[in-house]
């Protein structure tokens, strides 16, 4: 046995992965989909907020953050509002020259 | 007597989630470019994007997904003692990598062709919005494309690693780096297909 146990080991089932797997194709396709029909200034929205949707589920499945020490999901919300923040403003400042 | 080797996972993963976030910054800097660019030359990035096959990058968008599944499922693999299914779950994300990289190298290469590559004069005659946008684009899918190949060099020294049982059910926090490392790269690509392929 390791002497130093960190945290428990979750195993999570391989059929968790494969349902989450058809839900980001899912969201995969239906992006193209939408982005074909145009939305005008939608567009952008609709696909950025689809590409954050993919991306919780890639984080909390896939990079185990729903299973791991809650330290590491606050630090990836922290590091997401950082750059949030920057990307914010930035586009005000050109937004308004 | 049974050794017992100082470990300690936590620091480990925490040390891989600290460089994944330098990671995440250095991208996050790239779409910021992309994003004031795109809001100065609204028209040629619209227009530039069209060029961008929606197919192809669709279809590498479902390898990346499938490949950070088989890799994902490689970890569960291995907690249950499954060491031939994890070592078979790493082989297909090895192969699924190496098919991301055949579509792009093909992609670029038709891009190449029609003389559309930063520097090209052909490209520059096509006015300063679309150097901007092949320039961000190359270097965006460029610096990823780098990404996908340090990611197979470390999942390949991690298959070698659990052929020598060096990396088994009671030890195998590197495989989970490796992982996460995978993820990111992954998570990336959801940002950049739909910046570059499909908001047109």
């Amino acid at each position: 046995m390791n002497p130093i146990e960190n945290g428990k080991n979750h195993i999570i089932p391989y059929k968790t992965f494969l349902y989450v797997l058809a839900g980001l194709i899912a969201l995969t396709l239906t992006s193209v989909t939408l982005t074909r029909i145009s939305l005008g200034t939608l567009t952008v929205t609709i696909a950025l907020i689809i590409a954050a949707v993919k991306s919780s589920f890639v984080l909390r499945i896939f990079m185990h953050l729903k299973f791991e020490n809650k330290m590491f999901s606050r630090a990836v919300i922290g590091v997401i509002m950082l750059l949030c923040a920057v990307i914010t403003i930035t586009l005000l400042d050109y937004l308004n020259r | 007597m049974i050794l017992v080797t100082h470990r300690d996972d936590l620091t480990s993963k925490t040390g891989m989630w600290l460089f994944l976030f330098t990671e995440m910054l250095l991208f996050g800097g790239l779409f910021i470019v992309y994003s004031v660019y795109r809001y100065r030359n609204p028209v040629s990035f619209h227009l530039a994007a069209h060029d961008l096959s929606v197919a192809i990058g669709t279809i590498n968008t479902i390898i990346l997904l499938v490949s950070s599944t088989t890799i994902a499922m490689s970890i569960t693999a291995i907690q249950k003692k499954n060491k031939k299914l994890a070592l078979l779950l790493l082989g297909m994300t090895i192969v699924l990598g190496l098919a991301f990289l055949v579509n792009k190298y093909f992609e670029w290469g038709k891009h190449i062709k029609e003389h559309i590559y930063p520097g090209s004069s052909v490209l520059a005659l096509r006015g300063h919005g679309d150097v901007l946008f092949y320039g961000l684009y190359f270097f965006m899918t460029g610096l990823h494309a780098l990404h996908i190949i340090i990611g197979l060099v470390f999942i390949m020294v991690i298959t070698a690693s659990i052929l020598r049982d060096k990396i088994n059910s009671e030890n195998y926090v590197l495989l989970e780096n490796s992982g996460l490392y995978w993820h990111l790269v992954d998570l990336i690509w959801i940002f950049l297909f739909p910046l570059f392929y499909l908001i047109t």
